[in-house]
Formats: structure tokens, sequence, C-alpha cells
């Protein structure tokens, strides 16, 4: 038989034995350790692990009689059984992929032994790691990072949609079960649950619509203005009024909010100077949807503007001249040239804020807060968003069930839209054209 | 008359230009004024407060814990944008320059990732931190930052690489330049302006948190100032409204005068970022 089937073989029996076989010792001494651990972790860990993510727990907490006495005993944690779960099934795909990727390894070693090489000592093999394989190495440490804090977690939450996990099925008190779409067909079907969803889901979209169109025109509106050959100090103006995307956006909402507040703001005092009745800025349903719009145009417009303001100076000048030669007058060549220049290089922008505005939870939150309450709604208000309504249902309702099917559902809007876009991008086609 | 038509229009885009920029000015002068401003109510009948004081700052110093907050706050956000760009540099530059197997699987799965709401994935850190006993601690939060960060710029991190030639690192491998030796001496310096800007906005994200921050930190002396301030508004918004435009003022004053500063980095990298679709 060939080495490399040999050493295959052996790989394959047991790790590390086929690099041994090979005359790989540092390597296979290595490989062999770390088969050890895997088969001690598998026996004595995974098994239950396994089990325990399938189950969910099958021992409540209660009272059990020892004796004459009663005894509290503490059950299963489902949640925590959930996690450690999902952490032993990472674990184990890791120790498979690491496991192929040894049997490939004799293999290779193998065939390079039966052309009549002699195979790598272990030092070389370091320093092919270095070299070779220097992307992978380099990628190690965040993907390792990546993985048990974005991935992991975001698993565990799509999970929950499939549980029962809501109040008043509250661990450690009680068993959380699977309960496959069950939470799905709630969402869209029983009464509670779908009025909210639907009134919310209207509501963002139309917000996202709207918050998108007014920044964006806003921001390319003032570009424009600025733009003007005749206007003095630009720097100056553009500075101006970038301070509203410089100011962190946490802080001037909640400078916002009491801005707008109904009683006691400045909004209300200056309307009341000139004569006006003040409005009702946070507190009627209209005007708190008016207000939320008119407070994102003061933080997105900046953002619209200084990229509108890169396109425009990237504006041949020759085609302005050129358009003067054939007499166009200033309106025409806004008309013709720098308006389309600018609608066609910002364009990504708009899908980008678009996916972006679904998911703005600081302006909401922050400034409202969803509220005027709407009693028609199951834990939200009039200007609450989808991602606001997730928030408040995990962490002030403990509905994190209802909240995962939420998050799920932002998942598609948002995902749809972005991959409906991105295949459109050039750098997405042409990626390997700049060498 | 033509040109008096010309004038009009040139005045016309002052005048939209003035009001465009009172207006954009005008939450930052009031919450300035009003954190001078004495008493402590919301109200106040004249725009210019009539008696100034610093009285405020000082309370905010002497009665709450805010310099530990914001000693907490730049330990946080300083150590994440260490860490973070440290990992997007090293993690984008690997996926702009090898074609390894997987690697437009990893594109794939980035992008995929960015797509979920944020909050979705913090209720099952929580639980982990929890059962890891790592709950109260700041290195969670930098741990979790730093992670994000990755996630959220490394579209805008591998452009940039995209864009360096790369004859430019042949030239230092044909040298006898090892991966490493490229990377720290030829990259690195010319990235600059890309890790001016991702390396502010992690800053910038880890500054102003108050919501991730919120659920870590369980006591008061481990908060940060965007936790401490929002908390301090929620619960005692109208009592102690000039207490609060002090805080805000010192929150904000650092990061606004390093975005106006860097306002360079910021348009090119914004730019980028809008490109990556």
């Amino acid at each position: 038989m060939q080495s490399k089937t040999v050493g295959a073989l052996l790989s394959f029996a047991l790790m590390g034995l086929g690099q041994l076989y090979n005359r790989q010792w540092g390597k296979g001494l290595v490989f062999l350790i770390a088969a050890l651990a895997g088969i001690y972790l598998t026996v004595f860990q995974l098994f239950d692990h396994l089990h325990g993510l399938i189950t969910l727990g099958e021992q409540p907490s209660g009272f059990v009689k020892v004796g004459k006495m009663m005894k509290m005993v503490e059950g299963d944690h489902s949640i925590f059984m959930l996690i450690k779960g999902l952490i032993a099934l990472v674990v184990l795909l890791f120790f498979l992929c690491f496991y192929v990727l040894n049997i490939r390894d004799a293999y290779l070693v193998g065939r390079l032994r039966d052309n009549g090489k002699p195979p790598a000592t272990f030092r070389k093999s370091l320093a092919a790691l270095g070299d070779k394989h220097f992307a992978y190495l380099v990628l190690l440490p965040p993907f390792i990072v990546i993985t048990f804090l974005t991935i992991l977690p975001l698993i565990f939450s799509i999970l929950l949609a499939f549980t029962n996990f809501a109040d008043p099925i509250l661990p450690p008190a009680n068993l959380v079960d699977w309960v496959g779409f069950d939470n799905f067909s709630k969402m869209l079907n029983m009464k509670v649950w779908s009025n909210t969803f639907g009134g919310i889901l209207q509501w963002t979209l139309l917000w996202a619509v709207i918050a998108t169109a007014t920044t964006y025109i806003g921001g390319i509106l003032i570009a424009v203005l600025i733009h003007q050959p005749r206007i003095r100090f630009k720097k100056f103006w553009r500075t101006a009024l970038i301070v509203p995307f410089a100011i962190p956006n946490m802080i001037s909402l909640l400078v916002m909010r009491n801005m707008f507040n109904n009683q006691f703001g400045p909004i209300n005092g200056y309307l009341q100077y000139f004569g006006l009745k003040g409005l009702p800025w946070l507190t009627d349903p209209f005007w708190a949807k008016v207000t939320v719009i008119l407070v994102n145009m003061w933080i997105g417009i900046p953002i619209v503007m200084i990229l509108a303001f890169g396109v425009l100076t990237t504006i041949p000048r020759d085609l302005y001249e050129a358009a003067e030669v054939d007499g166009a007058g200033s309106r025409q060549k806004f008309r013709l040239i720098t308006l389309p220049m600018v609608l066609f290089s910002t364009s990504p922008i708009l899908i980008m804020n678009f996916a972006g505005n679904i998911n703005n939870f600081n302006v909401i939150y922050l400034l409202t807060n969803g509220e005027p309450v709407n009693l028609n709604y199951q834990f939200a208000g009039h200007t609450d968003l989808l991602v606001t309504w997730l928030y408040k249902l995990a962490l002030n309702q403990s509905q994190f069930s209802f909240a995962s099917v939420i998050g799920i559902f932002i998942f598609l809007i948002v995902a749809s839209i972005s991959i409906w876009s991105y295949t459109r991008t050039r750098s997405y086609r042409e990626e390997d054209m700049i060498q | 008359m033509r040109s008096s038509h010309g004038n009009t229009k040139l005045v016309l885009s002052y005048a939209i230009l003035l009001a465009l920029t009172f207006l954009s000015l005008f939450p930052a002068l009031w919450i300035i004024l009003s954190s001078l401003k004495t008493g402590n109510s919301l109200y106040s009948d004249t725009f210019i407060p009539r008696e100034f004081t610093l009285g405020h700052y000082l309370d905010l110093f002497n009665k709450t814990k805010y310099p530990i907050w914001f000693f907490n706050t730049l330990k946080v956000a300083v150590l994440s944008t260490i860490f973070g760009t440290f990992l997007l540099l090293i993690s984008s530059y690997a996926i702009s320059r090898f074609r390894f197997t997987g690697r437009r699987t990893t594109l794939k799965v980035m992008l995929v990732l960015q797509m979920f709401p944020g909050f979705m994935a913090m209720i099952a850190i929580f639980v982990l931190l929890n059962a890891m006993g790592l709950l109260n601690s700041h290195w969670a939060l930098i741990l979790v930052y730093s992670s994000g960060s990755i996630i959220a710029n490394v579209f805008v991190a591998k452009g940039f690489f995209d864009t360096i030639p790369r004859s430019l690192e042949d030239a230092a491998r044909i040298d006898g330049a090892s991966h490493f030796k490229v990377f720290s001496t030829v990259i690195v310096p010319l990235s600059t302006p890309m890790l001016t800007y991702a390396s502010l906005m992690i800053f910038n994200g880890a500054f102003i948190d108050f919501i991730f921050a919120d659920l870590i930190l369980r006591t008061e002396e481990q908060r940060t100032l965007a936790v401490g301030l929002y908390k301090m508004v929620s619960q005692r918004n109208s009592t102690e409204f000039t207490m609060f435009a002090a805080g805000a003022v010192l929150v904000a004053v650092p990061v606004t005068l390093l975005f106006l500063l860097l306002q360079r980095y910021l348009v090119d990298g914004l730019t980028a970022g809008a490109n990556k679709g």
C-alpha cells in the first residue's frame, strides 16, 4: 500500500497517527494530544449538552419529598442548556473540521513521501503557517471573536423564536420548550399580535421612506446651494452645517427631547412669544411623528450633504464650459449636468439609508420612546418602529420569543433590500479589477 | 436685468444659508447656555440667561460620580478602539489581499451578519456573559465593541485596501520581506486615512453607547458616561435639567471636536462606505 493511503487511514482512525507514520513527530504529537482531549470532551461533555439542546431540560424546579420534609430542588435551566448546547455544537464543528484537515494533511505528506521527498520538519511546518497560510493565521483571532460574540448569539436569538420563552414561562421556575413556528403564526394571525405588528410595520416602512427622502433631497439641495460659484466662505458654511453630524446623536436627541417639551421647552416658548399656540410636539400621535421626522432631518441631512459635496467637486469643469459654448444657461447647466451626476453617484446612499432607517433605534427611542402609547397595541406606542418594539418586548416585557420573531422579520426586510442593491453595485462585479 | 436677477438669487442663497446655519447650531447653543444658567428648571423666559454660573459643572464633579464615569468611558473607548482597529486591520487586509478557500463565503457571511438588528444578539450575549461571570466588567464591553467593529467596518476597510496597488507590496517582497514585514512597513503606513476613520467610528460608538453598556454594567461605580447621563435624564429629567445640560456639554465637546478636526478623513471614509453598496 502506498504511504498516502496508509497515512490517511491511520489519521482517520486516530488523529495524529498518520503524521507519526509519516515521521512528523512534532506535528503528530500535537495532533494526538488534541485528539485525546477531543475524545475526552466528547465522552464526558458533548452528549449531555446536545441532549440538553434537544430537550431543553426535563427536570422542572419544584418541591420534592425527602423523608418527612419538603425540599426545594432546582430544576434544569433551559436557557443555559440551550447556550451550552450551542457552544458544544460549535466546538464539535471546529473539531470535525480540524479532523478532516488532519486526514488531508496525512494524505498529502504521504504522497510527498511516495514521490521520494522527505516530509517537512516541525519547524518548517510552523514556518509555512506564517507564509503559505498567512491569511488563515491572521484571520483566526477575528474569526474566533466573531463566532462567539456575534454568530453564536445570533443563532441563539434565532432559535429563541422557535421556543415558548416568553413571560410567564421564564426559567429557572419553568421549563422552556420547542414550539416550531407557533410564534410566527401567532404574530400573523392572533388578533392582539397581528394588529400591533401590522400597524408598526406600516409605520416603519412609511417612516423609512419619508426619513430617507427628506434627508436625501435636503442634503443634495444644500450641497448644491453651497457649491454655487458665487457663494463665498464655502468652508465656513460647510463646517457650520456639519455640526449636527459631529455632535454625538445620543446627546443631541436627549437635548431635542427637552427642546420639544410641550410645557417648558423653548420651541413652544418662542411660538407663544409670537402669539401662536404651542404644538403638542411629543404627546399627540400625529405631531410626534412629525417631530421625529423633523429631528431626523436635522441629524441626517449633513451626512448626505457631505457625500453630495464630494460628488460635486469631482464633476469636471470642461463639462460646464462645453455647455456654455453651446449656449446653456445656469438653470440648464444645473438640470442637465449637475443634477444627473449627483443623483447617479449618490444613489447607493439611498438604499443604505433606507435600510439604516428601518433600524433607526436611537431617534425613536431617545426622542419619544415610542410614545404616545397606543391602547390598541401590544406593549407599543404610536411612534414605535419594529426595532424599538423588539427592544421593549425583550427587555421590558420579557417576551423573548416574540422579540426574536420580530428580529427575523427585520432581517428579512433589510436582507431583501440589501441583496437587491448589492448585486447591482460595481464593487461586487468588478472586484478584482484594480491590482 | 440679468445681473439684478442674479443678485437677488445670491442674496436669497445667503439668507437661506444663514437660516440653516442658525437651525444647525441652535440646539448646541441652547444647551450650552442652559448649562450656564442659574436654577435647575428647563423653562427659561430668555434665550440668554440673566445670570451665569459654573455651578452645575462643579456639582457634576462633586455630587455625582462623573469623574469615575469619565475615566471608565475613556478606558473602555480607548481599549475598544485599539483592539477593534487591530482586528479590523488584519482581517480586512487578509480578505482584500489573499485568495484563500472560503473567502467569498466569509464576505457573504459578514454581509448577512450586518443585516441583523444589533439588539437581537444582545440578550444572548447578556446570558452568555452572565454564565461566564463577566457581567459588570468593562472587559465584556471592550470585547463586544471590538468584535462588532470588525463587522461594521470591514467593507470600508477592504475597499480601501483594494485600491492600494499590489506592485508596492511585490516590490518589498522581492527584497525578501515576509508577509508580516510587508504588512507592518508598507500597508499600515499607507492606510492611516482609513485607520483614522475606522478608529474614530469605533471610539465614538463605544463612547456614546448607552444601551448595551446599561445592560452589562450593574453598579454605579462601573458605569460609563453615556449610561450615567441617560439615567440622569430619564430619572430626574425635569428637576435637574441644568445639571443634565452641563453633563451633555462635557460629553459632547470632545467627540464633536474630534469629528470637526478629522473632517477630511470622515468624508473619505463615508464616501467609501456609501459606495460599498
